[in-house]
């Protein structure tokens, strides 16, 4: 914090080998391992149960009921055996067309709304964002109901995706609100100047905007991705009759209960789930990082 | 003629917001609006998805408030996450956030190590926790019994299966800790500077200089943190399935909340009810009540005066 940056100028100054000199270097120097040890120690708390989930996934059957914590040996068949159990594969697919389609329409439906509501003058602005905002906050059980029916009874789409993919057409609170956020922060100039250029208002958001906003865009596209992939709740209530169309998070549940004590297999399969967002996350860091904070940051 | 291309002109500007607005006008009436005034009118009904909904006036209404055996269990144990994991999890979140602003070597290593848990899908990190803290093989009690101790068996027992929800909540608290990272880095240098040449000690300027600073964004994580514990699903869910053994798939019924409803959260019973008993009256009460809680901290956030999330301009 501040204040430690504030006294490094002291302690250099101070090079002639003063008592005073001496015991500020030392506290420096403690105050240095306080917090590193503080750090370690934290850093051991986050990072454990990945290294115990990861080296139990290369146990043997056997192994894993004992309490041994380390490999005896390294069994990596482990993997290709989650990869040949039945519908691992399928569910991948389904993931990658819940999560790839259904971020790319969230994208596109979006950011006109986004826009119209970070940058338009209109009657009913106030009220519509409070609305996106209590869309956001709904707990998606609240009306879960009335949605089954609909898509079920009334589409006949029960058994599919299809009915978390549609409705992302049609905007999503989370993004807009998101992308409304990061478009306050583009200087209205650039888009006066737009019009006086001539530029319609489409011209203007496909042309100034939208190159602008590639950050927002990129967080958004970031977040809607990881709703699609963790999401466990939607896939349970609409696929769950249909294991042809389950989704990584909503099978891998049911991994355990198919390899009863396999704790090595059921956590291989934690693993392959896991590190797809974690990969991206490594790709994508700077996005991600800035797409959290933008959610605490007023106005 | 002035004013009739003043008023044109008004109404295009009307047509193109409404023109660029419309995707989310249609997914609010679709998707909000309608559902919600549904619901509304499946919780004065016995309705079973099957045979025409009949009206019933108040009976889901005090069957659900007196006599459903989930209700109470869930609100009381909603209640304890909210008192406990909130809390926790947003003293623990400034405590990374304050440990990361002053780690001054490997930084940039440390933050990524500190964020990642939180980006692990929660059912695989629930799979992940129930596993540690298995009774029988988990690493976790394993080193408890080196060092002496005798540890809890976690998920199976009622007392500790909430505290094991909780651990698993602190481990995923990267979100927090940027938030407070930023908010932090953000407190003017001078305010630091100030109170040091008074002679504050690091108590004293971390309660006078740094907690006035940030008190919004801590407000805004306690709100936030009330609210998603209102949606708390997924994980209790999967802890309870895969602890108590049945891991249902499909078809399969699961009595929730394993062990003895200690795990059992509003959204849980509006599954319960809805999909498993095809109660729909009662689910649609659940779901009512759910809605009202979590609009009541929506509003919170978004007051006018003082309000967390800036609605206007």
């Amino acid at each position: 914090m501040a204040q430690v940056l504030d006294r490094e100028p002291a302690v250099k100054k101070a090079t002639a080998d003063t008592p005073a000199a001496r015991t500020a270097r030392r506290k420096a120097l403690l105050h240095w391992i306080a917090v590193h040890s503080l750090g370690i120690a934290a850093a051991l708390f986050f990072v454990l149960p990945f290294v115990f989930v990861v080296l139990t996934s290369l146990m043997s059957n056997q192994q894993t009921l004992t309490r041994d914590l380390i490999p005896t040996t390294w069994e990596w068949s482990n993997y290709s055996k989650v990869l040949d159990t039945p519908g691992f594969l399928t569910w991948w697919r389904n993931t990658l067309l819940y999560a790839g389609v259904g971020t790319v329409l969230t994208v596109v439906s979006s950011i006109p709304v986004a826009y119209a509501l970070a940058k338009f003058r209109f009657r009913g602005q106030r009220l519509s964002m409070m609305l996106v905002i209590s869309m956001m906050m709904l707990p998606p059980q609240v009306i879960i109901v009335p949605m089954y029916l609909f898509w079920a009874k009334q589409l006949d789409l029960a058994g599919t995706l299809w009915p978390l993919i549609i409705p992302m057409a049609f905007g999503d609170a989370f993004a807009i609100f998101l992308l409304r956020q990061f478009l306050l922060t583009i200087p209205n100039e650039y888009i006066d100047a737009a019009k006086v250029d001539g530029c319609g208002e489409l011209r203007t958001l496909l042309k100034v905007v939208l190159p602008m906003a590639k950050p927002g865009i990129a967080a958004v596209a970031l977040f809607q991705f990881f709703y699609a992939w963790n999401d466990y709740f939607g896939p349970q209530i609409y696929a769950s009759e249909n294991p042809a169309a389950w989704t990584l998070s909503y099978g891998l549940e049911s991994f355990k209960g198919a390899h009863h004590t396999d704790w090595n297999l059921t956590m291989a399969a934690t693993v392959m789930v896991m590190a797809p967002v974690i990969l991206v996350f490594f790709f994508a860091q700077k996005a991600f990082v800035e797409g959290v904070t933008l959610t605490g940051v007023k106005g | 003629m002035t004013t009739h291309t003043l008023r044109s002109k008004r109404r295009r500007s009307a047509l193109r917001t409404v023109a660029f607005l419309s995707p989310w006008l249609i997914g609010f009436g679709l998707f909000f609006a309608y559902p919600l005034i549904s619901t509304v009118y499946f919780s004065f009904t016995r309705y079973d998805g099957f045979r025409p909904p009949v009206f019933n006036g108040l009976d889901n209404w005090t069957y659900v408030f007196s006599d459903y055996p989930m209700f109470w269990p869930a609100l009381r144990n909603t209640l304890w996450l909210v008192l406990v994991m909130v809390t926790l999890r947003v003293i623990f979140g400034l405590g990374i956030g304050l440990l990361i602003t002053k780690i001054k070597t490997g930084t940039g290593i440390f933050r990524t190590l500190f964020y990642l848990p939180y980006l692990a899908p929660p059912v695989a990190a629930t799979l992940a926790f129930v596993f540690l803290l298995n009774p029988g093989t988990g690493p976790v009690n394993t080193m408890l019994e080196w060092v002496g101790l005798s540890p809890p068996t976690w998920f199976t027992d009622p007392d500790w299966s909430k505290p094991a929800l909780t651990l698993l909540a602190l481990w995923g608290v990267g979100d927090l800790m940027v938030i407070f990272m930023a908010a932090l880095l953000d407190v003017p240098k001078e305010q630091y500077e100030a109170a040091e040449l008074d002679g504050a000690s690091a108590w004293q300027r971390f309660r006078f200089v740094t907690l006035p600073n940030i008190s919004p964004i801590v407000l805004f994580a306690v709100v936030t943190g009330v609210i998603a514990t209102m949606q708390y699903y997924t994980q209790p869910l999967v802890a309870a399935k895969v602890a108590s053994g049945n891991m249902g798939g499909s078809g399969q019924l699961f009595e929730p909340g394993y062990p003895e409803k200690s795990t059992l959260t509003l959204p849980q019973i509006v599954y319960n009810a809805g999909f498993q008993r095809f109660d729909y009256g009662t689910a649609a009460v659940v779901a009512l009540v759910l809605f009202a809680l979590a609009m009541v901290f929506t509003a919170l956030l978004m007051r006018r005066r003082g309000g967390l999330i800036q609605v206007g301009d």
